[in-house]
C-alpha cells in the first residue's frame, strides 16, 4: 500500500474509533453517571431510567459497539484492499 | 443426596475435566506455551477471555457488592466492561499485529529500552500478584463453605490443578481449560439467577424480570420502610466524582490488564483480535446484565426471609446456620426482644451480612435443590481458577521470557525456555498458594487495587505507542514510573496508613485515573523535551496500523 492510501486508511479508522468513542463516554460516563438524576425522573418499563442506564443499557451498547467496530474495519480493509 | 455429596462430585468432575484437558493440550515449543500457538479461533478466545477475566470478584462478590450499593455499584458493572471498549478499539489489533508473548514485549521493543521493558515487567508483576491474591481468597472461601474442609487444604488443591494444567499445556492448556470453565461458570450463575427470578417475578430471564417486574420498586419501599436509601438512589454511599473516577479507572485498568491483553496474541490474525473483543464481552455481558438482577432479588429476598423474624425461625434455616459457621453471616440480638432486625445504624442492627455470601447462598435462601447449589460451587471454583492460571502465566512469562530470555539470556534455546518458563509457573503458584492462606483482604477490593495500577502504568504508554509517534523512550519510562508511584503511593497512604483522601475527597479505588492523567502528561512533556524515536521504530508503528502482513523483523530489533 502507498503512502497516501495508508494514511488515509489510518484517517478513517481513527474517525470510526472516534465516533464510537463518543458514544460510549456518552451511554456511561454521561448519560449513566453525570446525568443519572434527571433521566431517573423517566421511567423504563418499572426502573428509572438513570439506574436501568447503569445497570443494564450501557453494557448492552458497549458489546454493540465493539461489532460494529469489527464489521466497519472488516469494510474498511477490503475498502482499501487489505483483504479479499 | 447432600449439598457437600453434590458439591464433591460437581468439584471433582469439572476438575478431572480441566485436567483432561491440561494433559490433552500439553506443549513442548515457547510459542505453544506463552500464545498457544496463535491458532487460537475467535469465538473460543472470546470464551477463554471471558473467564480469564471474570474472575472470583466478579462472580462471587460483585453481585454481592452490588446488592449493598445500589445504583453505586454500576461502578464495577459499567467499569469492567467499558474497559473492553477501549480494549477492543484502541489496542487488541495492534497488539496482535504486533504479534510478540507479552506486554513488556511491546513496551522494550516499541520504546526500544531494556529500562522500559524491565519497568513494565515490574508493573506486571505487580498488578497480577495483587490480582491473585484476591482470586486465591475466593477458592478459599468456597472450598471451606461447600466442602466443610479449611481453608488452607481447600487452596492446596486448588493450587495443585492448576498447577498441573498451566506447567504442562503453558498458554495452550490454559486456553482451553478456560473455554471449559467459561462454559461451567455462566450456567452456574445463570441458573440460580434464572430461578430466583422466576421465583420472585415469574419471569425466568433476569434482565426482562428487573426491569419489567415490580421487585426493584418494591425493594426502593422496603429500603425506605427500614430506613435505609432508595435501592435506585445514586450517590448515596459515594460522591458523583467518586463514582466517576472509579469507573473510568476500571475502564482504564482492564484495558490495562496484562493477563487480559496477552489473550488478544493467541488469535490467528488482526481481524480474529477484532471479533473475538466482541465475542468476548457479549459472553461477559451475559453475567453481566445477570448480576445487577440477581443483586435486587438476593437483596429482596434476604430482608425478607431475615429481617424481624424470631431467633427461633432463623435457627431453623439451615443455610443461615451454616454460615454463621463461617462467620460471614453473624446475629447479635441486641435489644433482646427475641426478633433479629436490619437496620442501617451499627448501634442497632441485629444482621451483618458479607458481601460475599451473596450469590453463594441465593440458592439456598431460594430453597433450590441441592444440585444447583453443588454447580454454583463449581461455578465459583472455575471463576477463581480460570482467572488464577492466566495470572500465574504472565508472571511466569514476565520472568521466564521478559526477563531470562529478552534481558538475560538472548541466545537461550527453545527448551532452556520453556524449561524456565514452567519453573516459574511452579514458584508463582506455590506464592499464590501462600497468599489464599493469609488472604491480604476483601476479593474485590484488592482486585480494584490491580485496576487502578494497571491503569496508571500500562495504558497510556501502550495507547501513546501506537497513537503517536512522537512518544520516545525517555517519555515512557518517566510516565510509567510517576503514575505507578503515585498511585501507590496515594492507595497505601489512604489504605494501609490513615491518610485523608486529599484530592477532593477520591478514595483509593479511583485514583488510578489520577496516576493515568500523570502518567499521560508526564509521557507527553517528556517525550517532547528529548530526541524523537529511531527513524526504524517510527517506521514500526506506521506498521503497527496496518493489519496486513507480518512486521519485517528488522523493525523489531
Amino acid at each position: 500500500m502507498d503512502k497516501d492510501r495508508s494514511q488515509a486508511y489510518w484517517r478513517a479508522n481513527i474517525a470510526l474509533i472516534r465516533n464510537l468513542l463518543i458514544v460510549w463516554a456518552l451511554v456511561s460516563l454521561i448519560f449513566s453517571i453525570l446525568l443519572v438524576e434527571p433521566l431517573n425522573a423517566i421511567q423504563l418499563g418499572r426502573v428509572p431510567l438513570g439506574f436501568w442506564m447503569a445497570q443494564q443499557g450501557s453494557i448492552l451498547t458497549f458489546v454493540v459497539l465493539i461489532f460494529i467496530y469489527a464489521v466497519q474495519m472488516d469494510r474498511l480493509d477490503r475498502k482499501y484492499g487489505i483483504r479479499k | 443426596m447432600s449439598v457437600e455429596l453434590w458439591t464433591i462430585g460437581f468439584v471433582a468432575l469439572t476438575f478431572a475435566l480441566y485436567l483432561y484437558i491440561g494433559w490433552w493440550s500439553r506443549v513442548r515449543d515457547s510459542s505453544g506455551f506463552y500464545v498457544a500457538g496463535q491458532g487460537v479461533p475467535p469465538i473460543a478466545n472470546g470464551a477463554a477471555t471471558a473467564a480469564d477475566w471474570m474472575s472470583a470478584a466478579s462472580f462471587i462478590s460483585m453481585a454481592g457488592l452490588i446488592s449493598f450499593l445500589g445504583y453505586d455499584g454500576s461502578i464495577y458493572l459499567m467499569g469492567w466492561t467499558g474497559g473492553y471498549v477501549l480494549l477492543a478499539l484502541l489496542l487488541a489489533p495492534y497488539l496482535r499485529k504486533f504479534g510478540k508473548y507479552t506486554v513488556p514485549d511491546f513496551v522494550g521493543d516499541r520504546y526500544y529500552s531494556n529500562v522500559a521493558r524491565l519497568v513494565a515487567v515490574v508493573a506486571a508483576l505487580f498488578v497480577s500478584l495483587t490480582y491473585v491474591a484476591g482470586q486465591m481468597r475466593g477458592v478459599g472461601i468456597v472450598f471451606s463453605r461447600f466442602l466443610q474442609v479449611d481453608i488452607a487444604t481447600g487452596v492446596i488443591i486448588g493450587m495443585v490443578i492448576v498447577a498441573f494444567f498451566s506447567v504442562l499445556g503453558g498458554m495452550k492448556g490454559i486456553t482451553w481449560t478456560q473455554v471449559a470453565q467459561y462454559c461451567i461458570l455462566i450456567v452456574a450463575f445463570l441458573i440460580p439467577a434464572s430461578a430466583i427470578a422466576l421465583l420472585l417475578t415469574g419471569n425466568p430471564i433476569p434482565q426482562l424480570a428487573f426491569t419489567f417486574s415490580d421487585i426493584v420498586a418494591n425493594l426502593n419501599q422496603v429500603q425506605l420502610d427500614l430506613g435505609f436509601q432508595e435501592y435506585t438512589q445514586p450517590f448515596a454511599n459515594k460522591t458523583q466524582l467518586d463514582v466517576l473516577f472509579i469507573t473510568i479507572a476500571l475502564m482504564v485498568g482492564t484495558a490495562g490488564l496484562p493477563h487480559v491483553i496477552v489473550r488478544f496474541y493467541t488469535v490467528p490474525d488482526v481481524r480474529a483480535a477484532r471479533y473475538s473483543a466482541g465475542w468476548a464481552l457479549l459472553f461477559i455481558a451475559l453475567l453481566y446484565t445477570s448480576a445487577p438482577a440477581l443483586a435486587t432479588f438476593a437483596r429482596y429476598n434476604l430482608i425478607n426471609s431475615l429481617h424481624n423474624q424470631t431467633i427461633g425461625e432463623v435457627r431453623q434455616l439451615d443455610w443461615a446456620n451454616k454460615w454463621e459457621r463461617t462467620k460471614l453471616l453473624a446475629f447479635d440480638d441486641k435489644n433482646n426482644n427475641g426478633r433479629f432486625e436490619l437496620t442501617p445504624d451499627t448501634a442497632t442492627n441485629e444482621i451483618t451480612i458479607d458481601p460475599d455470601i451473596i450469590v453463594l447462598s441465593t440458592p439456598e435462601v431460594a430453597r433450590l435443590a441441592p444440585w444447583v447449589i453443588a454447580i454454583v460451587a463449581a461455578g465459583g471454583l472455575a471463576a477463581a481458577l480460570s482467572t488464577a492460571s492466566g495470572l500465574l502465566l504472565v508472571i511466569s512469562s514476565s520472568v521466564a521470557h521478559d526477563i531470562y530470555y529478552r534481558i538475560l539470556k538472548p541466545d537461550a534455546t527453545e527448551k532452556q525456555r520453556v524449561f524456565v518458563g514452567r519453573i516459574m509457573v511452579g514458584f508463582a503458584v506455590a506464592l499464590a498458594g501462600y497468599f489464599g492462606i493469609n488472604p491480604p483482604g476483601f476479593v474485590a477490593q484488592v482486585v480494584a487495587f490491580a485496576f487502578g495500577l494497571a491503569a496508571a502504568s500500562f495504558f497510556p504508554v501502550i495507547i501513546l505507542g501506537i497513537f503517536d509517534k512522537r512518544t520516545n523512550r525517555e517519555g515512557a519510562i518517566a510516565g510509567m514510573i510517576a503514575g505507578l508511584l503515585f498511585t501507590i503511593f496515594y492507595i497505601v497512604g489512604v489504605k494501609f496508613s490513615g491518610m485523608t483522601p486529599w484530592f477532593f475527597g477520591v478514595s483509593a479505588e479511583g485514583i488510578g485515573t489520577l496516576g493515568m492523567i500523570i502518567n499521560f502528561i508526564v509521557t507527553l512533556v517528556v517525550s517532547r523535551l528529548t530526541p524523537p524515536p529511531p527513524l526504524a521504530v517510527q517506521e514500526m508503528v506506521e506498521d503497527l496500523r496496518s493489519p496486513s502482513g507480518e512486521l519485517p523483523p528488522e523493525a523489531v530489533h
